[in-house]
C-alpha cells in the first residue's frame, strides 16, 4: 500500500504542462479572433488585407473606417436606435419579471409549477416562429386597431395617445415590447431562483408586522434584491442588444438597430474598404459588450450558475 | 400566498406573454391552413389590324390580376388544409426520390425544408459533445492554476460567449475570407491552394467551430462553479483507497457534476436548435440553410415585394414541433422534480 500524502495531490510535472498548455492554447483561441478584427479595423485596406500578417500587427494606425461607419453612413442612427431598445427592454423586462418570480417563488400551489413548465416551453420556441405570427398583424395593424379609435366608449382615451392608430411595423416600441414578451420565460425563471434564496421569513415578518403582500415587496425584499436585478438585467440587455432577427423583420431602415444594421455594410463587398468599414461597424458593436464584461463579470458568472443549481 | 395575491403579482407578466406569444402562435396555426391569393380574372381580347379582303384579327386570353374599386389587387383567404405543408415538406418530391428509380436521400436533402432540418439537427448534435467537452477541460484546467491568475482567465474565457452571435461569426468569418490569416495558414500546412467558401462542407466546418468558440464558456462557467463545491473528503478517502487520478475524475467529479451536464445539454439542445445568427454571419445561404432560416426567407419580402407568410407559418409549426418533440424528456424530468420536492 502506498502512503497518501501531499505528493499524490500535487500533480505530475507532465500533467500539470499538458493541462496549462492546453488554457494558454484556449486562452489565445477565445480572445484571437476578436483582437485581430480590432487590428483589422485600425489599418489601410492594404495593409489589414494583406498576405503579410506583420502588416496587420504593425501597420500604421487609422481610423477612417470608422469614420466613414459612423459619420458618412450615419451609424449612430442605428446606436441611438439600439440604446433605445435595449434600455426600453431592460427596465419593462426588469419590473414586470420581478413582480412575477416573486409571487412564483412565494407561492405554493400547483398553478405556479404550470406556468413555470409553460414558461419553459415558451423558452424553447424559436423566434422565427413567432415573427411570422407578428408579421400580418404588425403590417395591417391600422385597419385591425381602427375599432378601438372610432368606438364611443375607447376611443377618447386612444385619441389621447395617437391621432390615428399606428402601424406596429418599424416601431421602436412595439419591437420593445415583443423583445419583453419574449424575455419573460427566461427573466421569471432566473428572478424566481434569486428569490427562493432569500428566506421566506424576511417578509413574513414584515406581513406579522402588519404590511401587505406588496408591501412587503416594497420595503423589504427590494433593498436586498439588487444582485439578482443586475444579473438578470445583464441577461435581458443581451438578448435585446444582440437580437437579429426579429429586428431585422420587423423594424424599417429608419429604425434599424446596430446588428441588422450591420448589413448595409455586408452586402456591398465590391470594394476592399466595404470589407473594413463592416470590420469596423462588427468591433463598434462589440465594444459595450467588452466594457460590459470587465465591469460585471462576477454579475454574469453568478446568473449563468444560477439556473443550474436551482435546475 | 393566496392564490389572488399570486395571481396580482404575476399577471403583467402573464398578459405579455398571452399577447405576444400564446395569440402569436394561435395566428401562426391559422395562417398555416390560409392561403391567401390576389384574384385573377382571364380577359379575352380581340385586336384587329386593317388587311386585304378581310383585317386580320388575333384573340388573345390573358390573365391579370382583378382590381378592386380603391384600385388594389382583390385577394381572397381561403383554407386549404394542410396543402401549404405539403408544399413545404414537398412530399411529392419526396415520394419520388424514394421510389425505384429516385435519387434517395440525396434526392431529398435537395429540398429546402429536409436540407435545414439536416443541417439543424447534425449542427445540434454535433456540437453538444464538443462543447460539454471543451468546456469541462477548460474548467478543470483553470481549476488547477493559482487564485491569482485564475480571474484574468475567467475574464478571456467569456469573451466568445457575450460577443454579438453574429458579429462573432463574422469575426470568425473574416479570419477565413479571402486571404484571411487563418485560410493562409491552412495553405502554408497543406502546401496547395484552397477556398474555404466555395464548398458547402468547409462552411459547415467553420459553422462547428464559431458554435464551440461561442458557447464553451457557457459550459465552462457552470462546470467551474460546480468544481469549487466537490465533496473534498470524498477525494480524500479515494486517494487512500489508492484511486488514480483518472479514477477519481471518473468515480468522483464526474458523478457529482452530472446534474449540470444534463441541464448544459439541454439548454444547448435549445438553443443550437435556433441556429439561424450562423447562416447570416457566414452568408451560407446557398449551400446551407437553417429551419429558422427557412422561416426567416419565406418572410422575407420577394422582388414584387410579397412575403409568403403562409409557407413560413407552415415552416414555423414544423420547427415547434420538432423542438417540442426533443424537449419532452426535460419537461418530464421538470415535473417530477416539482412533484418530489413538494413532499
Amino acid at each position: 500500500m502506498t502512503m497518501p500524502g501531499s505528493r499524490t495531490m500535487e500533480r505530475p510535472i507532465l500533467l500539470k504542462l499538458a493541462s496549462n498548455g492546453f488554457l494558454v492554447l484556449w486562452l489565445i483561441a477565445a480572445v484571437f479572433p476578436l483582437v485581430w478584427i480590432a487590428l483589422m479595423s485600425i489599418r489601410a485596406p492594404v495593409e489589414a488585407l494583406s498576405a503579410n500578417p506583420l502588416d496587420v500587427l504593425f501597420g500604421k494606425t487609422t481610423f477612417e473606417h470608422y469614420y466613414a461607419v459612423w459619420v458618412t453612413h450615419e451609424f449612430w442612427r442605428n446606436f441611438l436606435n439600439s440604446m433605445l431598445v435595449t434600455a426600453g427592454v431592460v427596465s419593462v423586462s426588469l419590473t414586470v419579471g420581478t413582480l412575477a418570480g416573486f409571487g412564483l417563488a412565494r407561492f405554493g400551489g400547483a398553478l405556479a409549477v404550470w406556468l413555470l413548465i409553460i414558461a419553459l416551453i415558451f423558452r424553447a420556441l424559436p423566434h422565427s416562429v413567432l415573427v411570422t405570427g407578428y408579421l400580418p398583424p404588425f403590417l395591417s395593424s391600422r385597419e385591425l386597431l381602427a375599432p378601438l379609435w372610432e368606438s364611443h366608449w375607447s376611443g377618447w382615451f386612444f385619441q389621447l395617445l395617437s391621432p390615428a392608430p399606428p402601424t406596429l411595423y418599424g416601431q421602436p416600441w412595439a419591437i420593445i415590447l415583443v423583445l419583453v414578451a419574449i424575455n419573460q420565460p427566461f427573466t421569471i425563471w432566473m428572478m424566481r431562483s434569486f428569490f427562493q434564496n432569500i428566506p421566506s421569513e424576511l417578509d413574513e415578518a414584515a406581513r406579522v408586522d402588519g404590511c401587505t403582500h406588496f408591501g412587503a415587496f416594497w420595503r423589504v425584499i427590494m433593498p436586498v434584491m439588487w444582485p439578482g436585478v443586475i444579473t438578470t438585467g445583464l441577461f435581458s440587455f443581451l438578448l435585446a442588444y444582440n437580437d437579429y432577427l426579429v429586428t431585422a423583420l420587423l423594424l424599417d431602415t429608419q429604425s434599424q438597430t446596430m446588428v441588422p444594421g450591420i448589413s448595409q455594410f455586408l452586402n456591398r463587398d465590391t470594394r476592399a474598404s466595404d470589407q473594413l468599414e463592416a470590420i469596423a461597424a462588427a468591433v463598434s458593436i462589440t465594444a459595450p459588450l467588452f466594457v460590459l464584461v470587465l465591469a460585471f463579470q462576477r454579475q454574469i458568472v453568478a446568473g449563468l450558475t444560477a439556473g443550474a443549481v436551482k435546475g | 400566498m393566496k392564490g389572488k395575491t399570486f395571481m396580482m403579482f404575476v399577471a403583467p407578466s402573464l398578459l405579455m406573454m398571452l399577447l405576444f406569444i400564446a395569440i402569436p402562435l394561435g395566428l401562426v396555426l391559422n395562417q398555416s391552413f390560409h392561403e391567401t391569393k390576389a384574384v385573377v380574372e382571364r380577359v379575352t381580347t380581340e385586336n384587329c389590324t386593317p388587311g386585304f379582303i378581310a383585317p386580320t384579327c388575333t384573340t388573345e386570353t390573358r390573365t391579370i390580376p382583378k382590381l378592386g374599386a380603391d384600385g388594389k389587387p382583390v385577394t381572397v383567404t381561403d383554407f386549404v388544409g394542410f396543402d401549404v405543408y405539403r408544399r413545404v415538406l414537398d412530399l411529392d418530391a419526396v415520394a419520388r426520390a424514394l421510389s425505384p428509380g429516385g435519387g434517395g436521400i440525396a434526392d431529398i436533402l435537395q429540398i429546402d425544408y429536409w436540407k435545414a432540418l439536416r443541417f439543424t439537427l447534425s449542427f445540434t448534435f454535433i456540437t453538444l459533445p464538443l462543447v460539454v467537452g471543451l468546456g469541462l477541460l477548460i474548467a478543470l484546467a483553470v481549476n488547477a492554476i493559482p487564485r491569482m491568475l485564475r480571474g484574468p482567465a475567467i475574464f478571456v474565457t467569456l469573451l466568445p460567449f457575450i460577443v454579438t452571435p453574429v458579429i462573432g461569426a463574422l469575426a470568425i468569418r473574416w479570419l477565413f475570407l479571402g486571404d484571411g490569416i487563418l485560410t493562409r495558414a491552412i495553405e502554408w500546412v497543406l502546401q496547395q491552394d484552397i477556398s474555404m467558401f466555395a464548398q458547402g462542407w468547409t462552411i459547415e466546418i467553420m459553422m462547428l467551430i464559431y458554435k464551440v468558440w461561442h458557447v464553451a464558456p457557457f459550459a465552462f462557467v457552470v462546470f467551474y462553479a460546480a468544481l469549487q463545491t466537490v465533496d473534498q473528503d470524498t477525494l480524500e478517502s479515494a486517494i487512500v483507497d489508492g484511486a488514480s487520478r483518472f479514477d477519481r475524475l471518473r468515480y468522483v467529479v464526474i458523478p457529482h457534476l452530472a446534474p449540470l451536464i444534463v441541464f448544459v445539454s439541454l439548454i444547448h439542445l435549445m438553443d443550437s436548435y435556433r441556429v439561424f445568427d450562423e447562416i447570416i454571419g457566414f452568408a451560407s445561404q446557398a449551400h446551407v440553410i437553417s429551419l429558422q432560416y427557412l422561416t426567416f426567407s419565406f418572410l422575407t419580402p420577394d422582388e414584387t415585394g410579397n412575403r409568403a407568410v403562409a409557407r413560413a407559418a407552415a415552416s414555423s409549426m414544423l420547427t415547434m414541433i420538432g423542438i417540442v418533440i426533443l424537449l419532452i424528456p426535460l419537461l418530464v424530468r421538470t415535473w417530477r422534480m416539482h412533484r418530489e420536492s413538494r413532499r
